[in-house]
């Protein structure tokens, strides 16, 4: 027989080194809006171990489909797993990994503070900066709300822990492709 | 005119060409067995629903449609998981229909309420919980759709008891429209010439095929492809008949218990097109030693998450097999290649593996071989024959040593590896092919599992003949307890009990026994000659082991032959 070269080893997942690194993708999934589809995807991700860093969904314009913005992380390997298999659910009609493209992302957060009289102009001032709103003013505290991309969010939660957050809530990101091209 | 939910249910059905329903009555469902007792449509009872969907399985294993079965809410829906599990991991279409409790008290913890739609939302290809009766018939169609096309796969539909009661103007939809379902079935041209390409420049190809090539119906096109282009075949537990074993470009089995010629073969290749197989580990062994000189790696599959997801791929091929392979026959036609010639010293080096280490036991005078057991079987069995296996030591020996030739004559559950598959599955077989041979071949462990079928094959007088081979253990636990873990065989041994003999006649069929070497032979001769439903045990050796064996987490050319 012929000399042979040894190859490089089969393993999908050591075949190609450079794509091994982990980063996080945003995933954009447009899907039925019907019962237990939210269910069939959250299960997909737990039963094969993929990560959900957070998941955002709702009705589209048009009230038989829904819009799911999913944030997993994965080595290039494990992101083609996870496309492929949202594709195969059947309720799943359109799925698109935004961060091979251009997208913006917002993200939206209320956050309760403590406002006490001495903190009340630090709080408006910080808000402000952030191009937040209050939109709940209470006898100790207020709720503000703020939008933006994931590093402007932390960037105003650190700016505000300081001053004592009671509670917080974040939407998860919301992303779009940009441009004029549409997933439907 | 109006129709309840259960007469739309059973014309439903038989718009859909189903003959047989494998399933178990109960509350939710008993207005669908009522409209049942007048239709045109056999009804199998089975004595526990898990066997009703091993026995739709087998049906649809054997005849490549969809098998269907029916079961009550709560416990008969949760029997049915084991069996809709075994469907999906192998991809055999099934429509799997549920009661459920009325939609009025669904999630009120009712008597006999299981969230059946939640339990199984991981176990089956799609599900559906029927809410309207106006929504019935077009949910059927798309789950009778949605099984059978595509990679095939169960589908749950769930019907609440109001919903079969209820009524509406029955229609029932020409075609099924739905918007997130596009399989793909035609390869992509320009891969298919890639591949074409690869194969022509390979020295020491292989076609390494899966059960995709079955449910696709590929058998005269890989023979075609295989005889064109002199290239030695492997198949995988679930490819087994998709190619004669004994035709002399067939290598058997690969894998874990596979040939030693297939598995060096898979070794030293410089090309794997993978045909309808999946790179499962118990194929691929250690992976980062696996095809270690393959330059190229061709892969087709209708499913595209199977392609790259444990093997790099260099040619993907998304597609249905039958189709692909067709195409592709097409294209190497016109390649002016000396493919006998050229591949002459790759066959001969793989005959060669085949001759140094070929399938071997040794049988004395004195105890059964299960490897024995099973080559007397295959000289028996008409070609046409079906055999169904539980899982264990005789279903590698089955996969082992039974000449299979033709395509959907065995029957077995690969990736879940369901114990308790055989005697159900073959009765789904038996029902659908009543002028066939059907031969269950099973472990004493594996049988006990769902023995209470019995029942169902001597009321339905169902001819199934199984051959129980019982070593009084679960055998292959024994052998991995013996070769892993020092000979400790914690709770393996099963000791002498039932004797099947007297099993098999207090349920009404005939049984017979071998316990000598020379026994054997008369003994099968006569249970496969006698009517109606047989079960013969043959006392194997329980020390035999299975090999060769590549162990868990071992490269293929690790294997331990003996």
């Amino acid at each position: 027989m012929t000399a042979i070269t040894t190859m490089a080893p089969r393993h999908a997942s050591t075949h190609t080194p450079h794509d091994k690194a982990s980063r996080a993708h945003v995933i954009s999934v447009l899907v039925e809006n019907k019962v237990g589809v939210l269910a069939r995807v959250a299960g997909l991700f737990t039963g094969r171990g993929f990560n959900i860093e957070s998941l955002a969904v709702a009705e589209t314009e048009d009230p038989t489909l829904s819009r799911m913005t999913i944030v997993t992380s994965g080595d290039a390997r494990i992101i083609e797993q996870v496309t492929k298999q949202l594709n195969k659910l059947i309720d799943v009609i359109k799925v698109v990994d935004l961060s091979r493209e251009t997208f913006v992302e917002r993200e939206l957060v209320l956050v309760k503070v403590r406002a006490e009289p001495e903190q009340r102009a630090e709080i408006l001032r910080v808000t402000d900066i952030f191009r937040g709103n209050i939109i709940d003013v209470g006898q100790k505290s207020y709720i503000i709300e703020v939008t933006g991309d994931g590093d402007k969010i932390r960037a105003f939660i650190d700016l505000i822990k300081p001053i004592g957050i009671l509670e917080i809530v974040r939407t998860g990101p919301v992303a779009l492709s940009r441009g004029s091209k549409a997933i439907s | 005119m109006k129709k309840s939910g259960a007469e739309i249910f059973v014309d439903c059905l038989l718009k859909e060409g189903v003959e047989v329903i494998f399933g178990h009555p109960g509350g939710v469902v008993l207005k669908i067995y009522d409209i049942l007792l007048d239709a045109p449509l056999l009804h199998v009872l089975m004595r526990h629903e898990q066997g009703a969907v091993h026995a739709a399985d087998g049906y649809a294993r054997a005849t490549g449609r969809a098998g269907v079965c029916l079961a009550t809410s709560g416990p008969g829906a949760t029997n049915c998981v084991t069996g809709l599990v075994t469907a999906n991991m192998d991809a055999i279409p099934l429509v799997v229909f549920t009661g459920q409790v009325p939609t009025t008290v669904i999630g009120n913890d009712a008597f006999q309420e299981a969230d059946i739609f939640g339990i199984t939302l991981p176990c089956v290809k799609h599900s559906y919980v029927v809410r309207r009766v106006e929504d019935l018939a077009r949910t059927i169609k798309e789950a009778f759709f949605i099984a059978q096309t595509g990679k095939p796969g169960p589908v749950l539909v769930d019907i609440p008891k109001d919903v079969s009661q209820a009524e509406t103007e029955f229609k029932y939809p020409a075609e099924a429209k739905i918007r997130g379902y596009a399989p793909t079935y035609l390869g992509h041209p320009g891969q298919i010439r890639r591949a074409a390409k690869a194969l022509a420049q390979a020295q020491r190809p292989v076609l390494y095929v899966g059960g995709g090539a079955i449910s696709s119906n590929a058998a005269p096109e890989l023979r075609e492809l295989a005889e064109l282009i002199h290239t030695p075949v492997t198949t995988t537990l679930l490819g087994l008949g998709v190619f004669p074993e004994t035709h002399d470009l067939a290598m058997g089995m690969l894998g874990m218990h596979g040939t030693y010629w297939a598995n060096m073969a898979m070794c030293e290749a410089d090309l794997i097109f993978a045909i309808g197989a999946r790179f499962d580990d118990r194929v691929t062994g250690r992976l980062d030693a696996f095809a270690e000189k393959a330059e190229t790696i061709i892969h087709i599959d209708i499913d595209p998450s199977n392609i790259g997801k444990n093997v790099h791929t260099d040619i993907p091929i998304v597609g249905d097999v039958k189709t692909v392979l067709r195409a592709l026959i097409d294209v190497v036609k016109t390649i002016k290649k000396d493919w006998a010639g050229d591949h002459q010293e790759w066959l001969d080096t793989v005959r060669g593996w085949a001759a140094e280490h070929p399938l071997r036991y040794h049988q004395d005078d004195e105890s059964i071989k299960g490897q024995y057991v099973i080559e007397t079987i295959s000289k028996l069995a008409p070609k046409d024959a079906i055999i169904t296996s539980g899982v264990g030591q005789h279903q590698m020996w089955a996969a082992q040593f039974y000449r299979f030739t033709q395509p959907r004559t065995w029957l077995t559950s690969g990736g879940l590896g369901t114990m308790g598959y055989c005697l159900p599955s073959a009765i789904g077989a038996q029902v659908a092919f009543p002028n066939r041979m059907v031969i269950g071949i099973d472990g004493d462990g594996s049988f006990q599992m769902t023995s209470h079928e019995l029942a169902t094959v001597v009321q339905y007088q169902l001819p199934v003949k199984i051959v129980i081979l019982n070593n009084h253990y679960l055998g292959m636990v024994k052998q991995w307890q013996e070769l892993f873990y020092n000979k400790r065989y914690s709770h393996s041994y099963l000791g002498t009990i039932p004797d099947y003999v007297k099993l098999a006649e207090a349920y009404g069929a005939k049984g017979f026994r071998a316990t000598k070497p020379h026994e054997v032979l008369p003994t099968l001769q006569q249970a496969f000659a006698t009517p109606g439903p047989v079960v013969a045990e043959v006392v194997i050796d329980s020390e035999e082991k299975v090999y060769p064996m590549v162990p868990a987490g071992a490269a293929l050319r690790e294997m331990v032959l003996a």
